[in-house]
């Protein structure tokens, strides 16, 4: 590859990047993802999963080296390796509903084992260490069209079922024994999210590495939830934060020598930070002295 | 409310008309849980618009008593109907407040959507703008309204205070206009003041909304001045009347086989002594799963 050059005409850059196939699929790839990552990101969040899903990506590590070990193909390894892990978590005692502060030790060793099984399996395969860090912290290079159809085939499912069960969900996120007194099934639904997670997860996985998911599944729903309290607007600005971190990400990884997930993880988190500063900042000028108003 | 009309209604509601449906009767109920027998031979009736608070030690199952009445704890002996159905059937016309301590302060959620979850959350599919939608937010509004919580429900929920929170809750439990309302120790983490204006809020809706209302309650003194009958309850069975009858040392301790004392003070508190503490059992306590 020629090393390309930058010009502040972003238009005319945007095209010569659009020039490469790659690149294309890199874009479409990284956007689907991210639209996919920041709706179930932003439940992932309010629900305070941000454990279960960072197992769920890491499980994914020795999924993808299995199937490339295997001859099967990496994306099929992340899918069922995080489908099956998923599964697995909502079968545990309690699992769904508010058992990860005393599982946490046992999903714990959970992760660690995953990571030395993708070690051994990047072993058992011989000659692959290249692809280790793309395993691990993500690459936007060799994405190929088949994959694209596939993250955008799955990334309509799980949003459609999304749109199904979204605000039961969301009343089973916030007030699991209020909602299960309104009749709403609050532990299947509890699995039925984890295994959309897992699915999100695999997704992600493949553009930022196993290590790195919680880029895109944790920081833009977490910004979003600092800019607005409105559920819908949330997620919107969630999705659009997203986004934006992939195309920026990507554009800058096309031309700077360094790694995209370092990129996607900085923007995003440069966001989150700069939005939690603001976020304070407000907080302490509201809390100066005010009248009191009227209490019943 | 003056002293002379609230002794009259507890006389009326002491002689409950034949005529009129109970909303909740339990007839020899009792629920083992884990091999440990919680409580037996139970009967109670609640009648339309009434204010109900079912007392206790802790540990003896008042909490199990709200759960096995919404059919989330099945009893292990005796029946249970709710509105004339099994207990799980007419849970649409019940607003339930679980006992809990507060929500996260970092949940960003405003208090305006935990109450439209309360009318609408369980249903399927995305809420679409269009007539149920502005039907909607048209009966959140007056919700916020009947619990003044109009200057705080839009903040984040999380950041509120633990009585603004309550009142939001109630709020959201009222969403679907029951019939009856179940509260979990509504008051319990409040201080005093709140604790008096939110008993003051919830037997407001009570006569207003004419919602029957019964309320685990640790502390009978801050809602002793709105009841219409009290619910002591025991391993062994289960107390009611009006709270001058119940509340005594000599109904008390027969029905905990314990001397127990009831002492009142002078400005009309009661205060109760030796009843017994059964085990504690925290694991059921706060919201676990039933």
């Amino acid at each position: 590859m020629t090393t390309p050059t930058f010009t502040w005409n972003l238009i005319a850059d945007l095209r010569d990047m659009w020039s490469l196939p790659f690149m294309v699929n890199a874009f479409r790839a990284g956007t689907i993802v991210a639209v996919l990552a920041a709706i179930i990101g932003w439940y992932m969040v309010l629900r305070r999963q941000s454990f279960a899903g960072h197992t769920l990506a890491v499980v994914g590590f020795p999924g993808a080296a299995a199937a490339i070990w295997l001859g099967l193909g990496a994306i099929l390894g992340y899918f069922a390796c995080c489908l099956a892990a998923a599964l697995v978590i909502a079968a545990l005692p309690s699992g769904a509903r508010r058992g990860y502060r005393e599982e946490s030790a046992v999903i714990g060793a959970v992760q660690a084992y995953a990571l030395a099984a993708g070690l051994l399996f990047i072993a058992l395969y011989k000659g692959f260490l290249n692809g280790t860090s793309a395993l691990l912290f993500g690459s936007f290079l060799g994405i190929t069209t088949r994959q694209v159809t596939t993250l955008a085939v799955v990334t309509t499912v799980v949003l459609a079922v999304v749109a199904g069960i979204g605000r039961p969900l969301l009343f089973a996120s916030i007030d699991p024994d209020i909602a299960a007194a309104h009749g709403v099934p609050t532990r299947d639904l509890g699995a039925a999210f984890l295994v959309m997670l897992a699915a999100t997860a695999a997704e992600v996985g493949q553009i930022t590495g196993a290590l790195l998911v919680f880029a895109l599944l944790v920081l833009p729903p977490a910004t979003a939830q600092l800019i607005t309290v409105r559920p819908g607007p949330s997620m919107a600005v969630s999705v659009v934060l997203a986004a934006a971190t992939v195309w920026v990400a990507l554009f800058v990884a096309y031309y700077s020598p360094y790694p995209l997930g370092f990129w996607l993880t900085s923007i995003a988190f440069g966001a989150y930070v700069a939005t939690a500063g603001i976020a304070a900042l407000n907080g302490w000028r509201r809390r100066r002295p005010q009248p009191v108003g009227a209490r019943a | 409310m003056s002293p002379v009309s609230q002794r009259n209604r507890e006389t009326d509601s002491a002689q409950l008309p034949d005529d009129q449906p109970a909303l909740v009767a339990v007839r020899d109920a009792g629920v083992v849980r884990n091999g440990r027998l919680i409580w037996e031979h139970v009967c109670v009736d609640v009648a339309a618009g009434e204010f109900v608070a079912i007392l206790g030690p802790n540990g003896v199952g008042k909490s199990t008593l709200l759960k096995s009445i919404l059919g989330l704890v099945p009893l292990t002996s005796g029946e249970i109907r709710l509105l004339g159905h099994a207990p799980g059937r007419a849970n649409h016309q019940v607003g339930y407040l679980p006992q809990r301590r507060t929500f996260d302060a970092s949940l960003r959620i405003r208090g305006r959507d935990v109450i439209r979850l309360g009318l609408d959350g369980h249903r399927w599919g995305i809420p679409l703008p269009g007539r149920r939608s502005r039907a909607a937010i048209a009966r959140v509004d007056e919700l916020i309204a009947l619990v003044d919580a109009g200057a705080y429900a839009d903040r984040p929920i999380g950041q509120l205070s633990g009585g603004e929170q309550q009142r939001l809750l109630i709020a959201q439990a009222l969403a679907r206009r029951p019939r009856l309302l179940l509260l979990d120790e509504p008051l319990d983490s409040l201080d005093l003041p709140n604790q008096a204006a939110v008993a003051a809020l919830i037997s407001r809706i009570c006569r207003a909304e004419g919602v029957a209302v019964m309320m685990v309650a640790h502390d009978v003194n801050p809602i002793l001045a709105y009841l219409d009958r009290v619910i002591y309850l025991g391993h062994g069975g289960a107390v009611s009347g009006i709270p001058a009858e119940v509340i005594t040392s000599a109904t008390l301790t027969a029905l905990y086989g314990t001397p127990i004392e009831v002492l009142s003070t002078s400005d009309g508190r009661l205060v109760v002594v030796g009843q017994p503490e059964a085990p504690a059992h925290h694991s059921d306590r706060h919201g676990g799963q039933p």
